[in-house]
């Protein structure tokens, strides 16, 4: 496999082709935020909180880092004027949905997101799908799943399945930035495990 | 709906995983909703986790997961159809089927929808019953339109 020379914030990095932009700042010790991002899955791209800048032949665009491959020559900004003032509008509107999240909080700090500057929206689920995705590509029982669209979208928990699966598993909740995973466990646990239960007893 | 006539419908897309929706969409035209029964059968036989159909019958507006009335009817709200009444029009007909937009009376007689244009403004206001077009309507006419609908 040939290798990709790059620079990230002005240290030259090497690395092997096809690896994402997150992937090789990570080798070479420079810190990307990520929200959504879990080495165990594919990359989804769905927070772009670890969006950077880069310049190739003389043009700068942004990226989404976790998600774009590296290429010979790259100059990548993890951190720029830019990067930090999108990070900090992704926080204030991810906040506006979970204002105590501590990843959340922690990184408004960094980047100094007001948490109160979007009308409070509590949903609690940043849509990261670490959840989802981890139930279905790791553990693979497809236990939790995305429901609705749009503003409407969250998470619901199959009873059939987690009443069967969860119980011994539990691995994705603490992967949640913001618990809401662990409050719609317990609901879907105290709603619906035992009708499920006794629905599948006869056939057992 | 029956487990055979499901499969029946499953193997007449051959039975592949890439028809989840076409299979979706048969049964939801023949039984007018998704039962969770029907759900978990099309998961079984496609080999489709059910967590993806649930996302799939949720995302798209032509599924519903709960019971549906005999005759769709969707009354346009859309800007043309509004400055020319359409907000009296659903009046009368929600006095008529006493339910509210995205409802289905108990007797599964109607369900209500509100859509934004139905593409054909100069006959606004327009009403659509199962498919069919009824324009220029005013309160009154949507009114006996819906009676002849049993
Ligand atoms: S419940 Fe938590 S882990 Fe799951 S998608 Fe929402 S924020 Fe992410
Ligand atoms: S970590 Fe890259 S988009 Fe979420
Ligand atoms: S606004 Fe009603 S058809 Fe266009």
């Amino acid at each position: 496999m040939s290798e990709v020379r790059l620079q990230i914030d002005g240290k030259d990095v090497v690395t092997r082709e096809g690896a994402t932009i997150l992937e090789a700042a990570r080798s070479a010790g420079i810190f990307i935020p990520t929200l959504c991002h879990h080495e165990k899955l594919e990359p989804y791209g769905g927070c772009r909180i670890c969006i950077v800048e880069v310049e190739l032949r003389g043009a700068t665009t942004l990226v989404v880092s976790c998600v774009h491959p590296v290429e010979d020559d790259l100059v990548v900004r993890t951190r720029s004027e830019r990067v930090d003032r999108i990070r900090k509008t992704l926080l204030e509107l991810m906040l506006a949905h979970a204002p105590d999240s501590p990843p959340l909080q922690e990184l408004a700090v960094e980047y100094g997101a007001d948490k109160d500057r979007f009308e409070k929206e509590a949903s609690f689920c940043i849509h990261c799908g670490l959840c989802v995705r981890y139930c279905a590509e790791v553990v693979k029982k497809n236990a939790v799943g995305f429901v609705e669209r749009g503003t409407r979208k969250e998470i619901a928990f199959i009873p059939e399945i987690a009443a069967r699966e969860c119980p011994t598993c539990k691995e994705c909740l603490p992967l949640c930035p913001t618990s809401y995973l662990q409050a719609a466990f317990v609901l879907t646990e105290a709603f619906a495990f035992r009708s499920v239960s006794s629905e599948a007893a006869p056939e057992e | 709906m029956d487990n055979a006539r499901i499969d029946r419908i499953i193997e007449s897309h051959g039975g592949e995983a890439s028809s989840l929706i076409q299979v979706l969409l048969e049964i939801q035209g023949e039984n007018r909703w998704l039962p969770r029964e029907a759900l978990k059968r099309v998961s079984d036989r496609l080999q489709v986790p059910l967590s993806r159909i649930q996302h799939i019958a949720t995302f798209y507006k032509t599924f519903s997961l709960s019971p549906r009335g005999r005759h769709e009817v969707h009354i346009c709200m859309g800007t043309a159809c509004h400055v020319r009444g359409a907000t009296r029009v659903l009046d009368a007909v929600q006095d008529l089927i006493g339910i509210g937009p995205g409802d289905t009376d108990l007797n599964l007689r109607f369900s209500l929808d509100t859509v934004n244009c139905l593409g054909c403004c100069a006959l606004g206001p327009v009403m659509k019953v199962n498919g069919k077009t009824h324009g220029k309507l005013s309160p009154a006419e949507a009114v006996e339109v819906l009676k002849s609908y049993e």
